[in-house]
């Protein structure tokens, strides 16, 4: 009974940019850090803020709120940065707060429509309505593609 | 399930076996006469057998057992050696080598070797040899029982029959036969031996009694009984138990054993006989001898597995870190205890880091020992003769270095074939030796390993490398006229030198020299090239001792902190405003006479500027092969020994950086690629 429960449902880590909710699903988190001292990378695009140091594993972050073009604000002490691991690729996202883990029925999860949060719709892999809260789920594998990450070093490199 | 457990020393010791038998098949080619090559790629090959058969690689062990025929008509004078057939012989052991390609790569091993068995049968019956193949057929099958019950002992097993002799024991071989019909084999065996122990002691059984348990013989046994009973006592016990078909009882002696030793010198007047009844020897007794000869030798080494190794180093990794924390603290707390025990731990830490890279160095000549059977071969398609000649390959190189170099070594030596060494005609005409000279040398020298790859060819040809560049458009018709010899060489490795006009097997398809570079430039390396006309060519690549843990100096840049690897610099300097000359819109200044480009690594790495400019800029000057420069930072901090580490898959190619470190105070520094700087 509890395994066909588990199936039917979706685990995710809940966290907010700018009023908005986003959700990732738990197996792709490793963990959920403060934000600490990063040492900036030169020559990578800017919501790429550098690298922590994650208890001896030299870490990616990147600023959510900057990758989605969303106006950047100044970190507090509720910003977080969530660790994913997506395909061999670790990363940490900088997000406004997060705080909740949640189960999601799988049937309430619906295809994402045109325009969700100022996020473009590729980046998104599903909303879910739960009660008054809208939740947008992101599709890590858009979100850290590294393919786009080059182009826009091209780019660069010929300006 | 039991298997697995002897795949990998399966996989490493057939990778050794035919390493041997290509090394020796090649000096059988300069020594066609030499038996005891012969014999030498013979045992390999024998051994290679027995083990394929008993892993159940069947295709192998056709193929070997094939070998063995040839081999054996070999040492017999019936077949002779020669190029046609050690053409077969070495593509045979390329057929062996990738079956256990396959094996090692998780594969069944399979592989259709009919065609080449054909072939080799049929060189076989070309020259009429008998085939005695009933006795070698058995014994490949694992299972294999002794036709005559030749039993070796050892030593200590001689020692005990012996004693007993002096307390009027006798020691009784008695060679026992089950019935064709007898169905629980391991049962009658059991029932031997407890029928056997009731009267003495059972010193020696052979197949060895874990194989006997296991059914892993035929029909026939043999044992070896310390007993004060008579023998034909001994053999009714044995009788009286059901399904035994027959048992023969021979009183030995000690005098008339044949002892390990007595065999061994045997062997050597009379190989042939010799190599016959060690097919004929049960597995357990061959291994023994085995075991015994490699004790003699290697008894002080063990196999440890690469991860470990790896465990190891990544905890000694953290371990630096914690230690340059530690010097900070202790600096900063000025407590004169802390400070001894830090510095004390330096020491040992130190000490401790040089047998971590030693354990992990191997000799060159794991990489090196494959090169002859390829120049071979490549010589052979290419209608060129050439000799390799291999030095040195006994310096060590940190494992991953050895990973990691072998395909640039190939290319390099590809290169020499190809483009270096003149066909045969040509070089008479240049009044040299029919064949080329290639060679390979490998040398330690300070905190590097140099390895070159030379030959005596033709050397390259200045004009057409610039015939190339131009037409490929690497460099500009203009550019031409002002580059010096060496910088026209370097052409050679960059990248859209190399295009695929014409596509040989060999070398010139499309990937060049470029990748030969990036690749040693991508092991914290470098290469470079000298050559003479009509004298030859000389590639010499230059390789880090180690790729983890580099000592390297750290610097401020602003408020950022940076580590510059310590190979690539020359010096530090302190240089006045006054000093700075512009030359062409760029800033230089004069080092030991030679100007030089000045960076100023602020604006090249975008760092946002906090400090206040000085008159004084500190510079660090880099040199990466010929190119000098004058990097403009901050502050020095000081040098450090530093651990590299991957920016991980996320950022994997930022420009100018190699990777980063993580400092005492638990921040990450970058570490600046000065290569690639360079390259701007």
């Amino acid at each position: 009974m509890e395994s066909a429960a588990v199936k039917n449902e979706v685990k995710v880590i809940v966290f907010e940019l700018k009023d908005e909710e986003y959700g990732v699903p738990v197996e792709q988190v490793r963990s959920i850090e403060r934000v600490q001292h990063i040492t900036r990378v030169p020559k990578t695009p800017d919501f790429v803020k550098g690298v922590i140091n994650l208890r001896g594993v030299v870490t990616p972050v990147i600023d959510l709120r900057s990758r989605f073009e969303i106006e950047e604000e100044e970190y507090s002490s509720h910003t977080r940065v969530i660790i994913v691991s997506v395909n061999d690729t670790e990363a940490g996202l900088i997000v406004d707060t997060a705080n909740d883990v949640i189960d999601i029925p799988a049937g309430e999860i619906e295809p994402p429509p045109e325009v969700a949060g100022g996020v473009e719709a590729e980046y998104i892999y599903g909303v879910a309505k739960l009660d008054k809260r809208l939740l947008i789920l992101l599709n890590l594998d858009k979100v850290l593609n590294t393919e786009e990450m080059k182009e826009l070093k091209q780019i660069e490199a010929h300006q | 399930m039991e298997k697995n457990q002897y795949l990998d020393m399966f996989i490493e010791e057939s990778k050794e076996h035919l390493q041997a038998m290509n090394t020796h098949f090649l000096k059988l080619e300069e020594e066609p006469g030499n038996i005891s090559l012969i014999n030498e790629v013979f045992r390999s090959a024998h051994t290679l057998k027995g083990m394929a058969a008993t892993m159940g690689f069947y295709d192998l062990e056709k193929l070997t057992h094939q070998l063995e025929n040839i081999l054996d008509g070999i040492r017999n004078g019936v077949l002779n050696t020669s190029a046609e057939l050690l053409d077969m012989m070495f593509e045979s052991v390329d057929d062996l080598e990738a079956m256990v390609e396959d094996i090692s790569a998780g594969g069944e091993g399979k592989r259709n070797v009919t065609e080449i068995i054909a072939a080799l049968k049929k060189l076989e019956e070309g020259a009429g040899l008998p085939s005695p193949q009933s006795t070698a057929l058995q014994e490949a099958a694992s299972t294999a029982v002794p036709e005559e019950q030749t039993i070796i002992l050892d030593d200590f097993e001689l020692t005990v029959i012996a004693q007993s002799e002096e307390q009027g024991f006798e020691a009784l071989q008695i060679d026992i036969t089950l019935q064709e019909n007898c169905v629980l084999k391991a049962a009658r065996v059991f029932m031997v031996f407890e029928a056997l122990e009731k009267s003495g002691e059972i010193i020696k059984a052979s197949p060895s009694v874990d194989e006997l348990e296991e059914e892993k013989f035929e029909n026939s046994f043999t044992v070896i009984l310390v007993t004060k009973s008579s023998s034909e006592e001994v053999k009714s016990s044995i009788l009286n138990i059901s399904e035994i078909e027959s048992a023969e009882v021979t009183k030995i002696f000690t005098g008339k054993i044949q002892t390990e030793e007595d065999k061994n010198a045997d062997k050597e007047p009379e190989n042939s006989v010799d190599e016959e009844m060690e097919n004929d020897l049960p597995r357990s007794s061959e291994d023994s001898s085995r075991r015994q000869a490699r004790a003699q030798s290697a008894n002080k080494t063990i196999r440890v597995n690469i991860d470990r190794l790896d465990t190891l180093m990544n905890l000694f990794e953290e371990l630096v870190i914690d230690r340059g924390r530690l010097e900070q603290i202790s600096r900063e707390s000025n407590n004169s205890e802390l400070t001894e025990t830090v510095e004390h731990m330096t020491r040992v830490s130190g000490d401790l880091q040089s047998i971590i890279l030693n354990l992990r160095m191997v000799p060159a000549e794991q990489v090196f020992n494959r090169f002859p059977r390829m120049v071979r071969s490549l010589a052979k398609e290419l209608n060129k003769k050439a000799v390799l000649t291999i030095s040195g390959e006994d310096t060590e190189l940190d494992r991953n270095v050895i990973d990691e170099i072998g395909d640039p070594l190939v290319h390099l030596l590809r290169n020499s074939l190809d483009h270096g060494i003149e066909r045969p005609e040509d070089r008479i005409k240049a009044g040299k030796d029919e064949a080329g000279k290639i060679n390979l040398l490998a040398y330690h020298s300070g905190n590097h390993v140099f390895i070159e790859v030379s030959d005596d060819g033709a050397g390259i040809n200045k004009e057409k490398v610039l015939e190339k560049a131009l037409k490929n458009g690497v460099i500009n018709k203009g550019d031409t006229g002002s580059l010096s010899e060496t910088e026209v060489f370097e052409l050679l490795f960059a990248s859209g030198f190399s295009t695929a006009e014409k596509v040989s097997n060999v070398s010139g398809r499309g990937v060049g020299l470029d990748v030969v570079k990036n690749k040693i430039e991508s092991l914290g390396g470098s290469v470079s090239v000298e050559s003479e006309k009509n004298k030859g060519t000389k590639f010499t690549v230059r390789l880090p001792l180690t790729l983890s843990i580099i000592p390297s100096l750290l610097v401020k840049i602003q408020e950022e902190t940076f580590a510059i690897p310590l190979s690539s610099i020359i010096e530090t300097a302190i240089i006045k405003d006054e000093d700075i000359l512009s030359a062409h819109k760029q800033k230089v200044i004069d080092f030991r006479g030679k100007v030089i480009p000045l960076l100023d690594l602020t604006g090249y790495f975008d760092v946002p500027v906090s400090a206040e400019a000085s008159n004084h800029l500190h510079v660090v000057i880099v040199r990466v092969q010929q190119k000098i420069a004058a990097l403009v930072v901050n502050q020095f901090i000081g040098q450090q020994e530093i651990v590299l580490k991957s920016l991980g898959n996320y950022l994997s190619a930022v420009p100018a950086i190699s990777g980063a470190t993580i400092l005492g105070n638990g921040q990450i520094a970058l570490i600046i690629d000065c290569n690639s700087i360079m390259q701007h």
